[in-house]
């Protein structure tokens, strides 16, 4: 007997990603695993290079880095970008100097920056919300807008002197085993866990992926996009203050030229860190491990010595292509088989 | 018993766009427990109606009550905070989160420290097994699945929120036949528990197998509420076109076409075992001056990945292709297009038009291209020319500077089909030309395909209706799982012919 056998025939319509599923996690995961590689190269070629401080260093030197990558992922998440943080950065790095030179309480001067650098975003979002301008126009403005903030605050650099700015600049937490981390290192990772939880745990953080997804479609699901999108650079204004408030105890001073092109190392970690610039795919600790590749790049060709520090933004070149590449990879649509 | 209070009673809706009327006066009742059907042709209104009840348009006249209830709605959440819930034709829901996430999202239960994610899956299973859908993982990606589950889970989602009115707009346009009975029989079980819904539907046959009801629009007006057990088809469909049934009749008649039978000539073009690996395989294709031929098969048998290898879109590594007696191999569209073939996609909004400029500006990037950029084409030359398309192919509002996003789906196709023709095409490739138009414009279309291949132009048809294949076709290539399978010439072939051959078992 001849059984007609009739298999459902493929939807030819139907494209399935291969972001579906785990393989969703894959970006990250890279990032993850090539960290690791990184680490674990640099552990053989170089004597010492295998230790906690080294890992920790890459830490306490890029607490700012980090929280800028995650006010940027939460921006990029909805498809949008942020080029005005790193003077925003540099902004609030000016107003805290200047005041605490005016001899300002400086837990004053830190909530008045805090609270500049969340307006100031806020102000940006409703600009590209309001009037349906791109992101891109706006922030670049905005980049400009900060910048020149500086110079009329001050032309020259501000030293910071104040007791609490220069005991936090000193401070060293000890871990153990000769381990230490900065404060800084604390507030960003707080920051870190701060954003996954939002991200991942409010209304807000799943309209933030939403709008990512589909923006009309965010729309028609009755989700709050309009406020939704705000608030995300209103977030990214808010970290850039914060990132300018833990690079001044790093830095211990304010210049205006300081944080020049900070907006772009952001974006590149948030990048490698596996969040697509399209928005909706993508995870803050993705953002994390991104700006920990850059740093042991920068460590990498510190170690070497004979490398002129140019190298470090080719190298993080090649892996922003590398990365961009690789995510093309994951999100191409293959028809169902 | 008649006279039950409407769930939602729309009354003299009036919305004007810059120089169009969209709505005029129209009223729409729903009842609970009843499908009834919005009908009307392409601008006819029935897609701004649906928009203004779901408050993504404001209304400029008229008032809307649902239950009772006077509503002036500012947004689609405010429409659904009165409890009505819409699917739109393509799924609007979002690709990269998972199933429960786009069932709940916006109303996630939540509990001290965030959202519970394990009550929102169990809701979501709640939801999915009332809807027979319990075999579906509900934290699996959506992009994951096919239209169809994402169509349902679009409507899962609107149960979910406890819909008192549920909009279905054109939800079967890409489903199977077996996926329309799936959706039918949730929309069914919707209704038995006293939903009401309102169904949009350019297939008459679902929506006299569905509806109880029927509202039917023409230009921006109503024509009339009518039962659908009392109202016959044919005096449906001339209630939407709002003439008498001439132009379908007279496609029947132009079968007097004479079909050219020229196998001494050298074919156009000629595709012999011709595939790709992963895509189509085995097509064979002879194609003539002036012929038509129709692609049949079902939805995924390979229809458009062979459109796409005879227009280079995607790279035969197998077979050979021949033109005009030369073989030869298409790397890309641009090199298809430099021997003459044209390709109206079936993705009219992604693939051919653009939303936000004219009419005029669409049909002049075409010419533009043909001409090479260089040389500018004379305003009056580009009037001319868009006015001759517009009265040829009747595109309304037949005004050369309406933007296109402003236009119906049908009257789009049109404008598609201008664009191609400016070029003037030795083949031209239509897929789907005629999904989601209504059948004054289908009609139009098909004589037009008609006529030009009387004038000389090869065609090659793309439909998902059979029906509508063999009318037109000279020859029709039947694809059975990627892969064609027949070549026949269309001298009395039946549908069920057609269908014995995709219904006998593979080679």
């Amino acid at each position: 007997m001849s059984v007609v056998t009739r298999t459902p025939a493929p939807l030819n319509r139907t494209r399935i990603s291969l972001l579906q599923g785990k393989a969703r996690y894959a970006p990250t995961l890279a990032t993850v695993g090539l960290f690791l590689a990184m680490f674990a190269a640099g552990a053989v070629m170089y004597p010492g290079f295998l230790s906690g401080q080294v890992f920790l260093n890459l830490l306490v030197d890029n607490t700012f880095l980090i929280v800028l990558a995650v006010g940027m992922t939460f921006v990029i998440l909805t498809g949008g970008i942020d080029l005005s943080v790193g003077s925003v950065v540099a902004l609030s790095m000016m107003i805290a100097a200047a005041l605490l030179q005016a001899g300002w309480n400086p837990i004053a001067v830190i909530a008045l920056v805090l609270l500049t650098g969340a307006t100031f975003g806020l102000l940006m979002g409703l600009v590209i919300q309001v009037f349906e301008i791109q992101p891109f126009i706006v922030t670049l403005a905005g980049l400009f807008l900060a910048r020149g903030l500086c110079y009329v605050i001050s032309v020259d650099s501000i030293t910071v002197t104040d007791p609490f700015f220069t005991a936090m600049a000193q401070a060293r937490i000890p871990l153990g085993g000769r381990m230490f981390i900065s404060p800084g290192v604390v507030i960003a990772l707080l920051v870190v866990t701060l954003a996954f939880y939002v991200l991942h745990q409010t209304r807000f953080g799943r309209t933030v992926y939403a709008i990512g997804g589909g923006e009309s479609s965010a729309l028609l699901m009755g989700l709050a996009v309009p406020r939704t999108k705000v608030l995300v650079y209103g977030i990214s204004g808010l970290c850039s203050a914060v990132a300018g408030v833990l690079f001044s105890f790093y830095s211990l001073s304010g210049y205006s030229l300081a944080a020049t092109g900070l907006e772009l190392d952001a974006i590149a970690a948030v990048v490698v860190g596996g969040t697509l610039l399209t928005g909706g795919y993508g995870y803050v600790l993705g953002s994390l491990a991104g700006v920990l590749i850059l740093g042991i790049v920068q460590t990498f060709i510190s170690y070497e010595g004979t490398l002129s520090s140019w190298w470090t933004r080719i190298v993080i070149g090649a892996l922003l292509l590398a990365f961009i590449l690789l995510q093309k990879l994951f999100s191409r649509k293959v028809p169902v088989t | 018993m008649n006279e039950i209070v409407p769930v939602v009673d729309l009354r003299g809706i009036s919305i004007e766009f810059p120089g169009v009327k969209a709505l005029d006066g129209v009223d729409l009742r729903l009842f609970q427990g009843e499908v009834h059907a919005l009908m009307g042709e392409n601008g006819a209104g029935k897609s701004t109606l649906i928009k203004a009840l779901t408050g993504v348009y404001a209304i400029d006249s008229g008032t809307i009550t649902v239950l009772g209830e006077q509503h002036r709605f500012a947004g689609p959440a405010e429409a659904q905070d009165a409890r009505i819930s819409t699917v739109y034709q393509e799924v609007n829901l979002c690709p990269n989160l998972s199933i429960e996430e786009n069932i709940l999202l916006g109303r996630e239960p939540r509990r001290r420290g965030g959202i519970h994610w394990k009550e929102v899956r169990r809701r979501a299973r709640a939801v999915l097994e009332r809807l027979n859908l319990g075999h579906l993982d509900p934290g699996s990606v959506l992009s994951s699945h096919s239209i169809a589950i994402q169509q349902l889970v679009a409507i899962a989602r609107s149960v979910q929120v406890d819909a008192k009115v549920l909009i279905l707009d054109e939800p079967t346009s890409s489903l199977d036949t077996e996926e329309v009975q799936q959706l039918f029989a949730v929309i069914r079980s919707l209704r038995d528990h006293g939903v009401a819904i309102l169904f949009v539907s350019h297939f008459l046959e679902q929506v006299y197998e569905i509806s109880d009801r029927m509202t039917v629009l023409r230009n921006g007006r109503l024509v009339g509420e009518f039962m659908t057990r009392e109202l016959p088809r044919m005096s449906l469909i001339s209630k939407m076109m709002g003439k008498e049934l001439d132009a379908l009749t007279e496609l029947d008649r132009s079968d007097v076409r004479t079909r050219p039978d020229r196998t001494d000539a050298v074919p156009l073009l000629l595709a012999e075992k011709l595939g790709r690996k992963g895509s189509v395989g085995n097509v064979d294709i002879a194609l003539y001056e002036g012929q038509i031929l129709g692609l049949a098969g079902l939805l995924g048998s390979g229809r458009t990945e062979t459109a796409r290898l005879l227009f280079g879109a995607d790279r035969a590594d197998q077979g050979q292709l021949t033109i005009r007696g030369t073989a030869q191999t298409l790397r890309s569209p641009r090199s298809a297009i430099d021997h003459g073939i044209a390709f109206s996609s079936e993705n009219r909004k992604e693939e051919g038009l653009i939303g936000d400029l004219s009419v005029r500006d669409n049909l002049v990037l075409a010419m533009q291209a043909s001409q090479g950029w260089l040389r500018r084409i004379p305003a009056h030359q580009q009037d001319q020319l868009t006015e001759k398309f517009i009265g040829a192919l009747d595109i309304r509002p037949a005004d050369k500077d309406a933007l296109i996003r402003n236009l119906s789906g049908g009257n789009q196709q049109k404008v598609l089909l201008a664009r191609w023709l400016i070029t003037n095409p030795k083949l031209l490739i239509l897929d789907e030309p005629t999904r989601g138009i209504d059948i004054g414009a289908k009609t139009q279309i098909q004589k037009l395909i008609s006529t030009l291949a009387g004038d000389g132009m090869s065609i090659i048809f793309i439909s998902a209706e059979l029906e509508e294949v063999l009318r037109l076709s000279d020859h029709i290539a039947v694809l059975k799982d990627r892969r064609m399978v027949a070549d026949l010439p269309n001298d009395g072939v039946t549908m069920e012919d057609v269908m014995t051959i995709i219904a006998g078992s593979a080679a």
